[in-house]
């Protein structure tokens, strides 16, 4: 009997054990999970813990200095480039290391081993855009390049290392949460995440959507829905400059009337798949000497993207003989890519061209081994991607590779639901060879406009708007990328695949490309918008983000000795030229004699509203409420027919059509038999919104910033992980577009006086560790709107009260 | 006297062992230091129990201090669905006694049947 107790008793006690080290039970191993000496507490990093270290590894060459300041950032001083990069790595690795790896997965399209099928339509998506194929062309054209192969090369050893040195309890907190351990980090991965971020600014696209539109409106209507022209526009490059001829000349398709701008033809079924935000919202601009007080030129550059913690950026300065560079790295590149050297400043907002487009392909069979091309069937390439899943077996799916490209949809995908019959091939400028770890090197090295201007052809893709400022006066803005020409109208719609005539027919050559060198309104600035107006010779669209760039360019002319100061109130602007231009028509056209006492009292707010979309205003939610209503009644009846998902006009198209005419066709109701009047609309528009704003009231999230409802999810989107509720304004069209999870990413102010004088912040902080006091320590300063100064340390202020910690690296 | 010196030497153990093992070497702990060390076999379970209790209490709720809370405040509104530092470190400070509590009494039960044998 005492045996059979002290038996079960014992196994008893191992089946406790194996169940808490596992998750054969409960969702989580809770004992390896929780237990003091391994588990999640090693990850509760103390408010007085200590940085400082002394590292001996045999692949350095000499010593590094790092000077850790109060916020965590790093101030490298290495003997060489080799070794800067090597540190780079560890430092990303040491402070964000599950968010470098979970980025490049995600981007590898490789979530699904992470996080289960959730991440399986992801997964897939991103085989079929054919990331991977492009990461690995990509990798090619860096290896053959001795610079960033050597800089590609030295950091992976940097993150290895790291890597190396991880016991169990080490483990950033995600791993062991989720369960996993970070594999080794690779040149590959490095290439993955630049063409993350190519996905990013380019990979949002309306071809399907817009294909539908055509299918569903006669040419007329479609003409007045999507107009080619915006009339409000401000470009990047001002109106009237001159152009030199396209030496490049494409030649729209035979028969492209009939069979490419076919109106009211089939509709074809749309895929369902994430998109990244089309209006991230960034500002850059420089001004010159003779705007300053400083009488040095000040560069300003905000990329919107959007936001989630651990950060996009890692804040630093790299200091070697041969250049010393501050801002913000992306944790898995070497380099800086927002930032500062000695000289100069530069940065970026996104050009936002269609660089991808879609191609019906006819397959023989459904091996989709041959496809219909040039009058033949032509053989595909066929790559077999194995999808691993977390607690499932992998599933495979096969790729056919055609001339334009990966067939990306076709009837076995198309995203979430809805069923694709056709099979659509996707041609993405990513895909071609590029080198844009070259570009950020020469960048990062640059000492005047001369180098800028060596640097600007390796950047292929993603295309920006690159701004740049020299501390010698000069300040220039470049829209640099591998931009297709295309002829009128090309890749707007999903183009037919069956020949090669609606393939693209070259690149814009290089020089080119728009820019603006030491123009004499003494500033560049872009803020999305189009580039250029319709002088520039190349077919560019008109889908572009218009009244922040009017704002900006508004203020930038009139301003007069500027400071840093005004700087920062200009990036923080919550002014709204949208609504400044719109609320004129609304209180035109509501019939004040109808409203009620909470009408009129809104009706007060909207006309002493001064535009502008503070945290406490609450005209901004009452005018948002109207103005989608509006567009809701004017609109909805004729989309009521269309197929789920045809494309929209864009908010601009609306507001530039009243503006113009108060009898625009889309006012009258198709459905009744009444001629419905703009008043009839808009009256009717602001009382339905006046209802749901006194309903907002009464649960007192009728001001901007609660009406907005801005959030910094952590990248998992894990509860409690994140910080909710922010009190910051903003809106897409105000400078601060700070949306409900997409803002300024990163905002930079650099005056290149002679002692470069630098601000910057981000919403997050240094570490990515959720247990670290500097996991999201930005966030709060980030969202009043102030500013951290930069500070370029030099190696003889080592002892500076700032310098909080030292790490040393040394060859063994 | 027997319960003091078992407790504090199953917490040592448990200790050093879990510096080069997995957390489960606070059973083999537990499990040795109660067959070496006679008592009743639910005086066993008791000094296991608390003996890991009280260490893995008194480690997480140190290093929780020390961290402001932050990090036990983000993992129990993950897991907990409430902001509660303090269940975080009390089912922490559990787990361990439940392990560390059944180890040694096995070690006991187990003694008791050489001693009979």
């Amino acid at each position: 009997m005492r045996i059979l107790f002290s038996i079960l008793s014992f196994l008893l006690t191992a089946a406790l054990c194996y169940v808490l080290d596992t998750k054969s039970v409960f969702k989580l191993p809770f004992g390896k999970f929780l237990s003091p000496q391994a588990g999640i507490w090693q990850n509760a990093e103390s408010f007085y813990a200590d940085f400082s270290d002394n590292l001996k590894f045999d692949q350095l060459i000499g010593k590094t200095n790092v000077y850790l300041d109060e916020r965590l950032v790093p101030h490298v001083f290495a003997e060489n480039e080799t070794d800067a990069f090597f540190v780079q790595g560890y430092l990303h690795a040491k402070f964000r290391l599950w968010q470098m790896e979970f980025q490049t997965m995600y981007a590898a399209g490789r979530a699904s081993e992470v996080v289960g099928d959730v991440a399986l339509n992801h997964d897939r998506e991103f085989r079929r855009l054919g990331l991977v194929y492009a990461a690995e062309k990509s990798l090619v054209e860096m290896e053959n390049d001795p610079i960033s192969k050597s800089a590609c090369d030295a950091y992976t050893a940097g993150v290895n290392q790291y890597i190396t040195s991880l016991t169990y309890s080490d483990l950033p907190l995600e791993y062991k949460l989720l369960g996993y351990q970070p594999e080794k980090w690779t040149n590959f991965k490095s290439a993955l995440f630049l063409k993350y971020m190519a996905y990013d600014l380019t990979g949002n696209d309306k071809d399907f959507e817009m294909s539908d539109a055509k299918a569903s409106f006669s040419k007329n209507d479609f003409d007045l829905l999507f107009p080619s022209k915006q009339d409000s526009l401000d470009p990047i490059i001002p109106k009237n400059t001159f152009f030199s001829f396209a030496t490049i000349q494409p030649v729209a398709p035979a028969f492209a009337d009939s069979i490419y701008f076919d109106f009211l033809k089939d509709t074809i079924a749309i895929p369902e798949v994430e998109m990244p935000d089309q209006f991230n919202g960034s500002n850059n601009w420089a001004v010159d000497s003779s705007k300053t007080k400083s009488k040095f030129p000040i560069l300003c550059s905000d990329p919107h993207l959007k936001i989630s913690n651990p950060s996009v950026w890692y804040e630093m300065q790299i200091s070697t003989p041969s250049a010393n560079v501050y801002g913000a790295s992306f944790p898995g590149a070497p380099g800086i890519i927002i930032g500062f050297n000695d000289s100069c400043a530069f940065g970026f907002t996104n050009a936002g061209r269609d660089v991808k487009d879609y191609y019906e392909i006819k397959f023989k069979d459904n091996s989709k081994s041959e496809y219909w091309f040039n009058n033949k069937w032509v053989n595909t390439t066929r790559r077999i991607e194995k999808i691993n899943i977390a607690g499932k077996s992998s599933i495979y799916d096969t790729v056919a590779y055609t001339i334009f490209g990966p067939v990306i949809y076709d009837a076995s995908f198309s995203g979430k639901n809805n069923q694709v019959d056709k099979s659509y091939a996707v041609r993405w400028s990513a895909h071609d060879n590029s080198n844009e770890f070259k570009f950020f090197y020469l960048l990062n090295h640059a000492k005047n406009y001369s180098d800028f201007q060596q640097a600007l052809p390796y950047l292929k893709s993603p295309g920006q708007n690159c701004v740049f400022a020299c501390k010698n006066g000069d300040i220039a803005l470049h829209v640099q990328g591998a931009f297709p020409a295309k002829w009128k109208g090309q890749g707007e719609f999903v183009m037919p695949g069956f020949d090669s005539s609606y393939m693209w027919q070259g690149m814009i050559p290089q020089s080119e490309n728009p820019f603006q060198y030491n123009p004499v309104r003494g500033f560049v600035s872009s803020a999305n918008q189009r580039p250029a107006d319709s002088t520039y010779p190349y077919f560019i669209g008109s889908n572009y983000p218009l009244y922040r760039g009017l704002y900006l360019n508004r203020k930038l002319s009139s301003m007069k000795d500027i400071t840093t100061t005004d700087m920062m109130k200009l990036q923080t602007s919550n002014y709204n030229v949208f609504a400044e231009m719109a609320i004129p028509i609304l209180l035109k056209n509501i019939r004040v004699e109808v409203l009620n006492e909470n009408e009129k009292n809104y009706y007060k707010k909207l006309e002493n509203w001064g535009f502008e979309y503070d945290v406490n205003t609450t005209a901004a939610s009452i005018f948002e409420l109207t103005w989608s209503k509006l567009t809701d009644t004017i609109y909805n009846d004729e989309y009521a027919s269309k197929p789920k998902n045809t494309a929209r006009p864009y908010r601009s198209t609306l507001l530039d059509a009243l503006l113009r005419d108060s009898s625009y066709k889309f006012i009258d109701n198709i459905t009744t038999y009444n001629r419905e009047t703009i008043e009839d609309l808009v009256t009717a528009a602001f009382k339905s919104a006046s209802l749901e704003a006194v309903q907002l009231e009464k649960q007192n999230k009728l001001s901007w910033a609660k009406f907005k409802d801005t959030h910094v999810d952590h990248l998992l989107k894990l509860p409690g992980f994140g910080a909710e509720h922010l009190k910051i304004g903003g809106n897409e069209n105000c400078l601060n577009a700070t949306k409900s999870s997409h803002g300024p990413s990163w905002r930079m102010i650099v005056n290149l006086t002679p002692n470069t004088d630098a601000y910057g912040i981000y919403p997050g902080g240094q570490s990515g560790n959720p247990g670290s006091r500097f996991y999201d320590d930005g966030i709060e300063t980030w969202a009043k709107g102030n500013y951290y100064n930069l500070w370029m340390m030099r190696a003889e202020e080592k002892n500076d009260s700032r310098v909080k910690w030292k790490m040393v690296f040394s060859k063994k | 006297m027997k319960f003091i010196t078992s407790l504090i030497l199953m917490a040592l153990l448990s200790f050093s062992l879990c510096i080069f093992l997995p957390w489960w070497s606070i059973a083999i702990a537990c499990f040795l230091v109660a067959l070496c060390i006679p008592q009743k076999n639910w005086v066993s379970f008791i000094s296991g129990f608390s003996s890991l209790f009280l260490l893995w209490y008194g480690l997480s709720f140190l290093m929780s201090f020390q961290n402001g809370h932050l990090l036990a405040n983000r993992i129990s509104t993950l897991i907990l669905k409430q902001e509660n530092s303090f269940l975080l470190v009390l089912i922490t400070a559990l787990i361990g006694g439940i392990v560390g509590g059944f180890a040694a009494l096995s070690g006991s039960l187990i003694r008791k049947n050489f001693k009979h044998a």
